[in-house]
């Protein structure tokens, strides 16, 4: 009888635990206004709100943390966090070894950020992050690619002459060059890359893709979504 | 962290400097460098300890034993730092979870390699799923002084190895015509005045030890070298104080930081010779005999 009221309480600790498992999102934490870590040391930004309001949403308990971007589809893979929501594009080579969820920033232009408005970007020396649809555009484009493992290191090898210009999402690249006086110019050729961004799960989670789908939707068609975008992307941010 | 860094966007100068380097990020940064201090000082012992086994193993007369410790010396000295890092953390994480998964979760029926993915039931996670963040620095710490340890005890282990091997046969010689045992012999005489004749090698390690802390990076624990980088970028107004690319400031403190750090064992490490040598059958024993030190 004893045991098998332990086992009984065993079994309700087990399901209880099960039920109450934490979702753990991984970010990079270094690519402003999507992801960044704030002055208090928090992941701030708009994926954060954003991640926050579909785990209310789809009633999970969410966790946050932070993975360099180079390794942060393998660190799915062995599970050392469930989602990633990094500002990832859906691709299709991406999608070969992870799920993406359906997109919740639509397909923005990419674009070149230089000294000069005259590079041209087609022989010219590109600076772009690793592992990003940016970086295998320049290296198809004609032009030399020069990778970094941070978007940061990206814009100041621009600044210091190391490369001509560095190619990367407009949204990230605009605050960059509205702040700097001056100094960085936007080209005015912008590409469109990539089926938007969504969030990254791995391919036996079917379960929990489908949570997160059906809160996306959710924000989509209540316009919170497109709210979102506005305040941290612009007012003239694509929108849904 | 002061009421008067409410608003940044108010501040200037020395103001503006006080509150910014006291931001929730910068103690962050100020609080990696004693995680940095921390794994030094639980590493270095381990280590030691991983050496002397290792050391006593390679001379050991029972041949599975001598294979043993030659074959650890030579297998992790031969492959570099970095690419053991890289594979062995990984290889540790992924054992440690497949063997919890066949204890706690037997009648688990799906495949633990899914392809490119690593799924072991939620019960055998490491640190469980459920664990909050901490838990997370704390499991790449571990496994951080494990490495440590392993690595440098492989280097360890040679120092030691040759120390003992450098201690005169004589000295052994006279402890055995008193009639210890080889025990005795080992515990009395060999481990004492091996010290003397490791501690130069003990040293470089040490030294070393001190300069590879930044791999810590690598095992996904937020280090000094992390935290200069990500502080030292340019920030945009995104951020509530933005600047230009600091890097350079940053990584000048941590080459102080180091500086010092490395300044500071060596003044350390020469007393500790000067004690070890005092009556020992050295030059440096001698020498110290004759001028009534």
């Amino acid at each position: 009888m004893k045991k098998l009221l332990l086992a009984t309480a065993l079994l309700a600790l087990g399901t209880g635990l099960a039920a109450a498992q934490t979702v753990r999102l991984g970010t990079e934490g270094a690519y402003p206004p999507y992801n960044f870590i704030n002055d208090q040391g928090e992941v701030d930004g708009f994926e954060r709100k954003l991640g926050d309001e579909l785990c209310k949403r789809a009633a999970l308990t969410c966790e946050w943390t932070t993975n360099e971007w180079d390794s942060i589809i393998p660190n799915l893979q062995s599970g050392n966090y469930d989602v990633i929501i990094a500002g990832m594009s859906i691709t299709d080579e991406r999608d070969e070894v992870i799920n993406f969820s359906e997109n919740y920033i639509p397909p923005a232009a990419s674009a070149y950020l230089a000294l000069t408005p005259d590079v041209d970007v087609k022989t010219a020396v590109v600076s772009a992050q690793v592992s990003t649809i940016q970086a295998g555009y320049v290296a198809e484009s004609g032009a030399t690619l020069l990778e970094f493992a941070t978007p940061d290191e990206t814009v100041a090898a621009v600044r210091n002459g190391e490369a001509d210009a560095v190619f990367a999402d407009k949204d990230y690249l605009a605050p960059i060059a509205a702040e700097s006086n001056g100094e960085l110019v936007l080209l005015a050729e912008e590409v469109q890359l990539g089926g938007g961004v969504g969030l990254g799960l791995r391919e036996s989670d079917t379960e929990l893709k489908a949570k997160f789908d059906a809160a996306i939707q959710a924000m989509k068609a209540d316009g919170t979504l497109n709210a979102l975008i506005k305040e941290y992307f612009g007012e003239a941010a694509v929108t849904f | 962290m002061f009421a008067s860094c409410a608003d940044p966007s108010t501040l200037d100068g020395l103001n503006w400097l006080a509150c910014y380097l006291t931001t929730g990020k910068h103690l962050d940064f100020y609080w990696s460098f004693a995680t940095v201090l921390l794994l030094l000082v639980i590493t270095a012992p381990l280590a030691l300890g991983m050496g002397f086994l290792g050391a006593i193993a390679s001379r050991s007369p029972v041949l599975p034993l001598r294979w043993l410790g030659r074959a650890y010396t030579a297998m992790v000295r031969g492959v570099p730092d970095i690419v053991f890092f890289l594979f062995f953390v990984i290889a540790l994480d992924q054992g440690l979870e497949w063997l919890l998964h066949q204890v706690v979760c037997p009648d688990w029926d799906q495949p633990i390699r899914q392809g490119t993915e690593f799924r072991v039931c939620p019960q055998a996670k490491i640190p469980s799923g459920n664990a909050d963040a901490f838990w997370y620095q704390v499991d790449g710490f571990v496994r951080a002084v494990i490495t440590f340890a392993l690595v440098f005890g492989a280097f360890a282990a040679n120092v030691i190895y040759g120390a003992m091997q450098a201690v005169p046969r004589a000295q052994l010689e006279t402890a055995e015509a008193y009639g210890m045992s080889n025990r005795q012999v080992f515990r009395r005489v060999l481990v004492p005045q091996m010290w003397v004749y490791a501690l130069p090698g003990l040293s470089n390690l040490w030294v070393i030890l001190i300069k590879a802390t930044p791999l810590l990076f690598l095992l996904g624990v937020q280090d000094i070298v992390y935290w200069a980088r990500e502080l030292g970028g340019s920030k945009t107004s995104a951020y509530e104080y933005p600047h230009p690319d600091w890097r350079l400031w940053y990584f000048l403190a941590l080459l102080v930081f180091y500086l010092l750090a490395t300044w500071a064992s060596e003044r350390a490490l020469g007393r500790l010779t000067a004690r070890l040598s005092r009556g020992q059958a050295t030059a440096a024993g001698e020498a110290m005999r004759k001028a009534g030190i």
